[in-house]
């Protein structure tokens, strides 16, 4: 296995300050609790779950960007470069921001296609890049952004366009060719589609899907839509209330769902050209301000046990890159 | 015949402003005729983002007046209705709204709107009486009187609370329901179990839908019959097995192309077309998908496609004349 990023033991969360009362009354979210993951050098790993579930948390603490009230309470992120280690946890907004934001791992936010500032034409945007990380003169910039754009295969005209002008999917595009221009060894995409519709989704995609081919990069995809896990990643780790709770080979995942909430939403899933009637879970996800005891899906779980509620699950492997966090399959063995 | 069908829509458009003073007279629901059997059935309305569904609703439900083009509900023409005829078709049609936290008051306890429900639809004056047809209607959709009575919008997840929206619509006993995007916000394993509740309605108390969306695989699931809409016009009609199986449109051929869904992953690669400039396509004097259609001949810019029939579905695509 050729690891480019690795998170060990990785908790973090909201700590939140509860206004109205005397006292200083501080709340904590658990969003991401004891994940620990492996990325692959030239994969598309996708991170699956519903909302709430911390997948978009867990993002951010691999990217490093801590933004109050985001804290990290424990573990570590190293990402892994042929000239050694970066301790990505350890290093201060400056240092990720000169010596590893865009050039080595980029992130593309959620509902990014308002990121681009209303004000400045897109040609400009990519001037600026080019200045600052490439220190090329604007002139130059100019001329590798016309090149870069056709090789994207974006109109011409949107780079004198302001972002208003273009369509959603167009500005998502324009999002996503400027987080692939310095070449990225890992690029991290927040529901890159989510407002979206299915035909600009799928045009997104396929960029985006592209471009990793091209670059043999790591693209790691986070949504809560099970269908673009199954078309675009290799491998996924699906999330419940701040953990992870299965992770494999996407379509091993499909075809034999190990954790009962994976199941349950696999199983959920309505399918084209298939009427047979299908099951959806009980109850809610759990407030993350008091998550359950034990195995956090223990309340929803058709196959809850007495050491269910008591113990939480540690990740085992089944198999050679099969991991699962459930009392169930440690106890079949 | 009109009278015998639930709901018909008779060459119905809406035209809005666009532009500076609104100037730009553009089409957003163009022509539109369809019709609902007065048997129970989902009858699904689908497309993208701009494609008229919810204008289209909103007409249906007498909240929008058409531009051109009538609405008749049990005959009678629902942006017509004489003061005894407005209640009972507010009685008879509800809706369902997308957003569930849009549709309560965020000051006011949830249980209040079902309270006004029951009393100003059902006429019911006897607390007693109110509150054994909301327990009714909340035990419908799997929850209490009891675990919602006191509570504020914000103390429910967006699953529950929708499905409080529900009961809300069931109370008076509705014939018809419209439902306008009711479950995209809503995580999928909760989804599923909104869809098997509106499918339990119909088997059990004979309650038609018409369900708006955008995704196809929830509409397979649940419909008999379904109207896909590309800017404004049906590009294709007929039982949803055939149109999205058979998928005669070019439009309703890129939609399921498009459908990501799992093992599915050689067919999602082939290419579609992005849809082009909105505006534009609105406005054409042909068929509103040429731009972008892999089929487009000189005539399909200039004249608009009726529609054609094949066998029960029909199509608006001169590739069927």
């Amino acid at each position: 296995m050729d690891v480019v990023l690795k998170a060990d033991d990785l908790s973090g969360g909201y700590l939140l300050v509860q206004k109205g009362s005397s006292e200083k009354n501080e709340v904590y979210v658990d969003a991401v609790s004891d994940v620990s993951l492996q990325l692959e050098r030239n994969e598309i790993f996708g991170i699956a779950g519903e909302s709430g579930c911390g997948k978009s948390t867990l993002l951010k603490m691999i990217y490093g960007l801590l933004e109050p009230p985001l804290i990290l309470r424990g573990g570590s992120v190293t990402f892994i470069t042929v000239d050694g280690e970066i301790p990505i946890t350890s290093l201060s907004e400056n240092d990720l921001r000169k010596r590893v934001w865009w050039k080595k791992i980029s992130y593309i936010p959620q509902s990014s296609m308002n990121v681009l500032n209303p004000t400045v034409r897109i040609r400009d945007h990519f001037i600026e890049m080019f200045t600052f990380h490439a220190r090329m003169t604007k002139n130059e910039a100019y001329a590798e952004a016309r090149k870069y754009i056709d090789q994207m295969g974006l109109p011409r005209d949107v780079l004198s366009a302001f972002p208003h002008q273009l369509s959603g999917g167009m500005r998502q595009r324009v999002v996503i060719a400027l987080s692939l221009l310095l070449n990225p060894n890992i690029v991290l995409a927040d529901e890159p589609t989510s407002a979206l519709d299915v035909i600009s989704q799928k045009v997104v995609l396929t960029m985006l899907e592209e471009a990793q081919k091209e670059l043999k990069n790591t693209l790691v995809i986070v949504s809560h839509d099970l269908g673009i896990h199954g078309v675009m990643t290799h491998r996924m780790g699906i999330m419940y209330a701040g953990k992870i709770v299965e992770i494999g080979k996407t379509e091993e995942i499909f075809e034999d769902p190990l954790h009962p909430y994976s199941e349950a939403l696999i199983r959920s899933l309505p399918k084209l050209g298939d009427k047979k009637q299908r099951t959806g879970l009980g109850g809610h996800p759990p407030d993350l301000k008091k998550p359950p005891s034990g195995c956090r899906f223990h309340p929803r779980c058709p196959y809850a046990m007495p050491i269910c509620s008591r113990t939480p699950p540690k990740m085992k492997m089944i198999k050679p890159g099969r991991y699962v966090a459930c009392w169930k399959n440690s106890m079949e063995e | 015949m009109s009278e015998e069908n639930l709901l018909q829509v008779e060459d119905v458009s809406k035209i809005y402003g666009y532009g500076f003073l609104g100037r730009v007279k553009f089409p957003a629901v163009d022509h539109v005729t369809l019709s609902m059997e007065n048997k129970p059935k989902i009858f699904t309305i689908a497309g993208e983002s701009g494609c008229g569904k919810t204008t289209l609703a909103r007409m249906m439900l007498g909240m929008v007046k058409p531009t051109a083009g009538t609405i008749l509900y049990r005959g009678k023409n629902v942006h017509n209705l004489k003061s005894k005829d407005r209640t009972w078709f507010l009685r008879e049609v509800q809706a369902i709204f997308q957003d569930p936290f849009d549709t309560f008051n965020p000051l006011k306890r949830v249980d209040t709107y079902l309270y006004e429900t029951a009393s100003n639809l059902l006429k019911l004056k006897n607390d007693e009486e109110i509150r054994g047809k909301i327990e009714e209607a909340l035990r419908f959709t799997g929850l209490s009187l009891e675990e919602i009575t006191g509570k504020y919008p914000n103390e429910f997840s967006g699953g529950q609370i929708q499905r409080v929206s529900i009961a809300r619509a069931l109370l008076p006993k509705p014939r018809l329901i419209v439902a306008d995007e009711p479950v995209s916000m809503v995580d999928a394993s909760i989804r599923i179990n909104i869809l098997n509740m509106f499918k339990a309605l119909l088997t059990k108390t004979g309650t038609s839908f018409i369900y708006i969306t955008h995704d196809l695989a929830t509409a397979y699931y649940i419909s008999d019959e379904i109207a896909i809409m590309y800017r404004g016009m049906i590009v294709e009609i007929g039982p949803a097995e055939k149109v999205l199986l058979k998928r005669h449109h070019p439009y309703t051929q890129a939609l399921v192309k498009s459908l990501p869904e799992p093992g599915k992953k050689e067919e999602w690669k082939t290419r579609v077309n992005a849809p082009g400039m909105e505006i534009k396509e609105f406005l054409s004097p042909g068929c509103k998908y040429a731009d972008i259609c892999p089929h487009k001949t000189e005539r399909c810019v200039k004249e608009k496609p009726p529609l054609f029939e094949i066998g029960d579905v029909k199509v608006a695509c001169w590739l069927y004349e």
